[in-house]
């Protein structure tokens, strides 16, 4: 049906061909509890120094694909069966989770997850609990310039706001010094005008420290205004990928992730929704 | 005279209050680690007791090593401990784990029955004077140091989980094993510290006891009574525990106190803190500092 649209050229993306990727996931399957097949044959690549978007809609896998990443699974009864996730050339998929933090992969969980019951200052020192070196405090100063409004906050974390909470989250990854941080749903929760500011924070750090990132969102939109390049998901499979202009001028994109439908009649939701199914990519 | 010996049994339950403080510190620490409720502290307190009693009357070690080395030993115990019956037991029903902690406190009470026989035996003279004069009070030397070591440890304990990052990483793990994960810190070694220092913190108790009563199976006994203070803190707070400690040994002081002067039933020094522990969870069953989830409004 509407497959052909579709296909897109492989992208030309120089770097691929004569460096490896930083992260490249291989073909994955992943189950939970043995039985449910959540990602079935996932592939992509995370080149050093981009920002990467993975979207899709509720469901589709998305915060899977970043657990099976960070090894965040096995906490959840999950399990890589099939397939390798490969970091600087090395196999990592199996290993504890605090090891991979180690390799340098911090994962900014969904939801935020900052430790409610201690200070700001105590979540960002704990975010350098894989190092020991003492630039500790040095790397303290720098996320409060970043975040200028943590530093007035002494009390617990708990009583956040939560666009403070979620600048807290990447702050600690940022004292981590991880060469690529996995950020679940930044957007979450905040309103527009706290996304933006988050997303620019993000852009910021990609340029100014080098980090690379790989970045699941919801919200297409802003996220492809980071990106260098992006994935779509669905059902546990990538349907599409291309740099973030190529997908942000993508037709379906626009019609399914963007909210701009190319017709000039209004659409009611009714008819949408049968387009919708129409039209799924799998 | 009797407020003088109200005034001492007071005194006598501050004291007796902070030892149980400090063990259930050990007791919550271990819970709020690793979610096992610990039947075998007292246990704890007894083998850390017999080994310090052991390596001062045949070894003849000053007291100050033997302690040190028991100590240390206990250390590594608790994380033999911790290694070998309790990792993997991660993920078992609560129920299980509860049976396991309680088999371990029966076979260790067996075995240092049957290494060093049933009866109390007391340890060779520490301290040249007995029992030092305070404000007219008489107070036993042994009880001054363990008062100086309890409050020695509890400033120790404060400062380490305020500050050092093991004891950072072990809040994280009591906050969210999986948080913590994400954070690089490994679950099993936070685990095993926990048992480490529990065992080591009791092994102090345990020996302090022991100078003061000698060291029998009763010293297990202590394991028990340290359960009502740990409930009247909350189970999931170090400083309820020190409160809780305080407050059961001053209970348990002054019911002696009116037993002898006016009810002359004999034994309700024993028993009190089971009775407190019953209201308490009918009144405030998560104690008195029992953490809420903090919510944001």
């Amino acid at each position: 049906m509407a497959e052909a649209a579709l296909k897109f050229e492989p992208p030309a993306d120089p770097s691929a061909e004569t460096a490896p990727p930083l992260l490249a996931v291989d073909n994955i399957e992943v189950v939970y509890n043995d039985v449910i097949l959540v990602l079935r044959g996932l592939s992509l690549k995370v080149p050093k120094g981009q920002i990467v978007a993975l979207l899709g809609s509720n469901g589709a896998g998305k915060s899977t694909t970043l657990k099976a990443i960070s090894g965040l699974l096995r906490t959840e009864d999950g399990e890589i069966t099939r397939g390798d996730v490969t970091f600087l050339g090395e196999k990592i998929n199996g290993i504890e989770p605090d090891k991979i933090v180690r390799r340098g992969i911090f994962q900014v969980m969904e939801g935020r997850r900052i430790i409610a019951d201690m200070t700001c200052l105590e979540n960002l020192r704990l975010g350098a609990f894989t190092r020991r070196d003492n630039e500790v405090k040095s790397d303290i100063e720098r996320v409060y310039e970043y975040f200028p409004r943590l530093r007035e906050r002494t009390g617990l974390a708990g009583y956040l706001s939560g666009g403070e909470q979620q600048m807290l989250a990447i702050g600690r990854a940022i004292m981590s010094r991880p060469k690529l941080i996995l950020m679940d749903e930044p957007s979450m929760g905040l309103s527009p005008l706290l996304v933006k500011e988050v997303f620019a924070i993000i852009k910021k750090l990609n340029e100014e420290l080098g980090v690379t990132i790989l970045l699941v969102e919801q919200n297409a939109r802003v996220a492809l205004s980071v990106a260098d390049y992006g994935y779509i998901m669905e059902q546990g499979k990538i349907v599409l990928d291309g740099t973030a202009d190529m997908l942000r001028s993508n037709e379906d994109v626009k019609e399914f992730y963007l909210g701009q439908g190319g017709g000039e009649e209004r659409k009611s939701f009714k008819n949408l929704k049968s387009f919708k199914r129409r039209k799924r990519w799998l | 005279m009797q407020s003088q010996l109200l005034l001492q049994l007071i005194v006598n339950g501050l004291i007796i209050g902070t030892l149980y403080g400090v063990v259930g510190m050990c007791f919550v620490l271990i819970y709020k680690a690793s979610q096992v409720v610990n039947f075998a502290q007292g246990e704890f307190l007894l083998i850390g007791a017999w080994t310090c009693w052991w390596l001062l009357t045949a070894w003849n070690i000053p007291f100050f090593w033997g302690f040190l080395i028991a100590v240390c030993f206990m250390m590594v115990f608790g994380i033999v401990v911790q290694m070998v019956v309790l990792r993997p037991l991660i993920g078992e029903p609560i129920i299980s784990v509860i049976m396991v902690t309680i088999g371990m406190s029966i076979f260790f009470q067996a075995l240092m029955k049957w290494m060093f026989g049933t009866f109390a035996q007391p340890f060779p003279p520490i301290f040249s004077v007995d029992k030092v004069n305070i404000l007219g009070l008489q107070v036993q030397t042994a009880y001054l140091m363990s008062t100086g070591v309890s409050l020695a440890i509890m400033a120790g304990f404060a400062w380490f989980f305020k500050y050092s990052r093991l004891g950072l990483a072990m809040r994280a793990t009591a906050f969210s094993q999986q948080v913590a994960q994400s954070l690089g810190i490994s679950v099993r070694q936070v685990f095993a510290l926990s048992w480490g220092i529990s065992a080591a913190v009791s092994a102090v108790a345990g020996v302090v006891v022991g100078i003061v009563n000698g060291v029998s199976s009763a010293l297990s006994y202590f394991g028990i009574k340290v359960f009502p203070a740990v409930i009247l803190g909350g189970l999931d707070s170090v400083f309820g525990a020190v409160v809780g400690g305080l407050i059961m040994g001053l209970l348990e002081n002054l019911a002696q106190y009116f037993d002898s002067q006016y009810l002359k039933w004999g034994n309700l020094y024993e028993i009190v803190p089971f009775y407190a522990l019953i209201i308490i969870l009918m009144i405030k069953p998560y104690g008195l500092f029992g953490t809420r989830d903090i919510e944001r409004v």
